[in-house]
């Protein structure tokens, strides 16, 4: 963060939805939990939301392509109303969601507009992430974490239904479906002018006769939100398992499944306002929205479960995006200098065999580096491990030697070695690696879960150096 | 020596004082103020509260008195709560007293306290990391805990061997002292000073020969710091045990300490074992404060 104590960060959230585009600024305040006498244990003490922007529909080119100039124009719009610069954001993610993430130039798009955004602004795509980002951003996670309960949300936007299940921190499980307000579009007489490939086979199913140029009447577009809801309900358990429920699972999401049973339902995204609130005007909107928001609140999902009242539904996503997707790392970690920020690092992550072969200096970690490096195409990647809980000096020692072979074998000199682990050890670690391989750039930190493919983030160290900020997440476009 | 059965009785006595076992009125009568001010509070205890699901059926007692699992309705909410901390809750209880398990576990951690206390520092394990020993002015543990101004200072020949066996003036000496738990050392000590020494010469500092101290307080680093000549020096001491944890150890690091200097000079990093900061890794930290006080010239309130 740049011209300000760095004990607290600037966040934007830009979320590129299917049918809205939004930008939020939130400052995260950073602060030592520890007591005096201990080692200093760094953490995200608060998360304000300074700034809310409008509700703006995502410009398309055309139905393939998403318009960046247009979408260039208005986050720099919203920088000019908040009042910020690039330069003065710390950290934040752009997202792109639902349908948009499958447009061709999506992966361009988020780049782009990360990079424009400011310097550690990162990019993210992937249904799996959306739907934590969301759950996080509309208050579920927090409502499960305060009332020790296992509570599912549910974030339907115009294209996708995001789905993540949380016990206090932990994700449970994580789906998502091709269900949304704007699958289907009509103009003022009523002529459809849009069907998405996942409306269609509903009405397929249904029998319905729904394509574009045709009438789309009252009775149509509320049977085909009925369907839509009681897939939920299948989602769910509350009605038989359909084949549709399968063909209406997003591409690049995980299938659900989830161990415990849950407390309570959270729904948010731009058709949560439907569910909660009676609308008057079903076609406001010249989509399914309002049907299908109707159609949920009065299916089995809201009588078989609690129904909590989420802090934010359209914007659940872009505020989940602004403050929920940077975390800092451990206090006590070691890095080299000037090699801020690193961005979309893939994530190479042992297995527990493989950590234990590490720790024991049996570890053969050429072939796997060597094939993911390739596999991944990028120029470095991180290694994240476990870590031990109290780990002995001949472990550190094994494991550096492992991982100075490894790295020297396949990076140039000038790359630095990356590693993340989740225990608290990266301090120890780094002072042994740093011997191994005195002339190499290193960053060793720890406090990090991150999971193989995953992607990572570093941004500028912060609180004096102690800690750094670090984002986790995917870039699967769909 | 040969300990005889008063001389028992009168450590334990002094063990429950200083485990702050006794009344508040007793309490006042703690004879190491210093040691009292620096070290901020029991640790935080590795759990040993057995699951509720694990417990076993307290056969002798009658099924209506064994509350603890009608208590839950909700066993998970409890799992969850148990994560979050170390206290011994959710262990119910029959009529008005524990059960046979909790007070076991209780009786079983208290034994290891004094045991921790009582016991002297595993001598093949300062063999092994190449230490050697000297003793404070204490002659047995049962001075050593009942006398701590002796634990503070040393036989001028001790003074004379340490001269002889120590490089002088060095950046930092780093010694280890049994404190008030042999068993901390013992747990943490071969992971701690091997990671120290590393990352103190990764930044160009020289260290002093370390030794060990028997029956040793915090400031007998001050009469040491002022023989030795050093700039820095650190002592890695035994803590107090609590109920939770013998294995605990403090780090107090000072900036050319002189005797009878102001206790807020130090910096303690406390807390140091496998349930709070890892000894390896509170090594590398350590090394970090030990260059800020050289840069600063300062150590304890006053290092920034």
């Amino acid at each position: 963060m740049k011209q300000s104590p760095d004990n607290s960060l600037l966040s934007v959230g830009i979320d590129i939805g299917t049918s809205t585009t939004q930008v939020i600024f939130s400052r995260l305040q950073m602060a030592n939990t520890a007591s005096y006498f201990a080692v200093p244990k760094i953490s995200i003490v608060a998360k304000d939301v300074v700034y809310k922007g409008g509700i703006h529909e995502t410009p398309l080119l055309d139905l393939q392509k998403i318009d960046m100039e247009a979408i260039r124009r208005i986050i720099e719009w919203e920088y000019a109303s908040a009042g910020c610069t690039p330069a003065a954001v710390g950290t934040g993610a752009v997202i792109i969601t639902g349908e948009s993430a499958r447009k061709e130039n999506a992966n361009a798009a988020v780049q782009a507009l990360s990079g424009f955004a400011g310097d550690f602004v990162v990019a993210t795509a992937g249904p799996d992430l959306e739907a934590v980002i969301a759950g996080k951003g509309s208050g579920a996670q927090q409502y499960s974490a305060d009332n020790n309960c296992v509570v599912m949300n549910l974030d339907i936007g115009g294209g996708t239904t995001n789905i993540a299940v949380f016990e206090g921190e932990r994700i449970l499980s994580k789906a998502c479906l091709d269900i949304g307000g704007r699958l289907v579009r009509y103009d003022e007489s009523g002529i459809v002018t849009y069907v998405s490939p996942a409306a269609a086979k509903v009405a397929q199913t249904l029998g319905l006769a729904l394509s574009v140029g045709s009438h789309a009447n009252e009775t149509l577009l509320s049977a085909l939100s009925k369907k839509m809801a009681n897939l939920l309900d299948q989602l769910l358990g509350l009605a038989p398992k359909e084949l549709l429920l399968d063909d209406l699972q997003t591409r690049g999401s995980t299938p659900f499944s989830c161990p415990k049973p849950i407390a309570a339902l959270c729904f948010s995204g731009g058709v949560a306002d439907a569910i909660y609130f009676m609308q008057n005007d079903y076609q406001q909107y010249k989509d399914i929205g309002v049907y299908l928001g109707a159609s949920i609140r009065e299916s089995s999902l809201t009588r078989a479960f609690t129904v909590i009242k989420p802090k934010e539904t359209i914007r659940a996503t872009v505020i989940g995006a602004g403050s929920y997707t940077t975390t800092v790392s451990g206090s006590t970690i070691h890095y080299s200098p000037n090699l801020f920020p690193l961005k979309n690092i893939p994530v190479l992550r042992l297995s527990d065999e493989e950590e234990r072969a590490l720790f024991a200096g049996s570890l053969d970690l050429q072939g796997p580096f060597r094939w993911f490096l390739e596999q991944s195409g990028a120029e470095n990647i991180v290694i994240s491990l476990k870590g031990k809980t109290d780990v002995r000096y001949d472990e550190l020692q094994a494991a550096a030697a492992v991982f100075a072979r490894c790295v020297h074998a396949h990076l140039p000199t000038r790359l630095p070695a990356l590693i993340s682990l989740e225990r608290d050890m990266a301090k120890a670690l780094g002072v042994v690696l740093r011997q191994a391989m005195p002339e190499r750039p290193l960053l060793c930190v720890d406090g990090i879960y991150a999971e193989h493919n995953d992607y990572m983030d570093f941004g500028n160290p912060l609180m004096g150096g102690l800690v750094i900020p670090v984002v986790v997440k995917s870039l699967i476009f769909g | 020596m040969p300990i005889d059965a008063t001389m028992v009785e009168e450590a334990v006595t002094a063990v429950l004082r200083e485990m702050n076992l006794f009344s508040p009125a007793e309490k006042t009568q703690e004879k190491e103020p210093s040691l009292q001010a620096v070290i901020p509070q029991i640790t935080p205890a590795v759990p040993v509260v057995v699951p509720i699901a694990q417990l076993p059926a307290a056969e002798p007692v009658k099924q209506e008195e064994n509350t603890a699992h009608k208590d839950f309705s909700d066993p998970q909410a409890l799992e969850r709560m148990l994560q979050k901390t170390s206290a011994r809750i959710g262990v119910g209880k029959t009529g008005a007293r524990l059960r046979t398990d909790t007070l076991l576990h209780l009786r079983a951690d208290h034994a290891a306290a004094r045991d921790a206390v009582i016991l002297d520092v595993d001598a093949s394990l300062l063999d092994a990391l190449g230490l050697f020993a000297v003793q404070t002015k204490c002659t047995n543990r049962n001075e050593h805990l009942t006398r701590p101004d002796l634990g503070k200072i040393f036989e001028q020949e001790t003074l004379n061997e340490l001269l002889q066996k120590c490089k002088t003036g060095a950046d930092v000496q780093i010694f280890a002292s049994d404190g008030l738990s042999s068993r901390a050392i013992e747990a943490n000590l071969a992971n701690i000073l091997p990671v120290l020494n590393d990352a103190l010469a990764i930044h160009g500092l020289s260290a002093g020969t370390p030794f060990f101290v028997k029956y040793g307080r915090v400031a007998a680093q001050d009469t040491l710091a002022e023989a030795l000549g050093c700039k820095v020096i650190c002592t890695l001491i035994g803590e107090r045990p609590g109920l939770g944890s013998a294995e605990s150890m403090s780090a107090y690091i000072a900036y050319k300490p002189t005797v009878g200097m102001p206790e807020a000079n130090r910096t303690v990093v406390s807390n140091i074992y496998s349930g709070g900061t890892p000894a390896a890794e509170a090594g590398a930290y350590i090394a970090d404060l030990v260059v800020k006080m050289i840069e600063q010239q300062a150590s304890g309130v006053n290092l920034k």
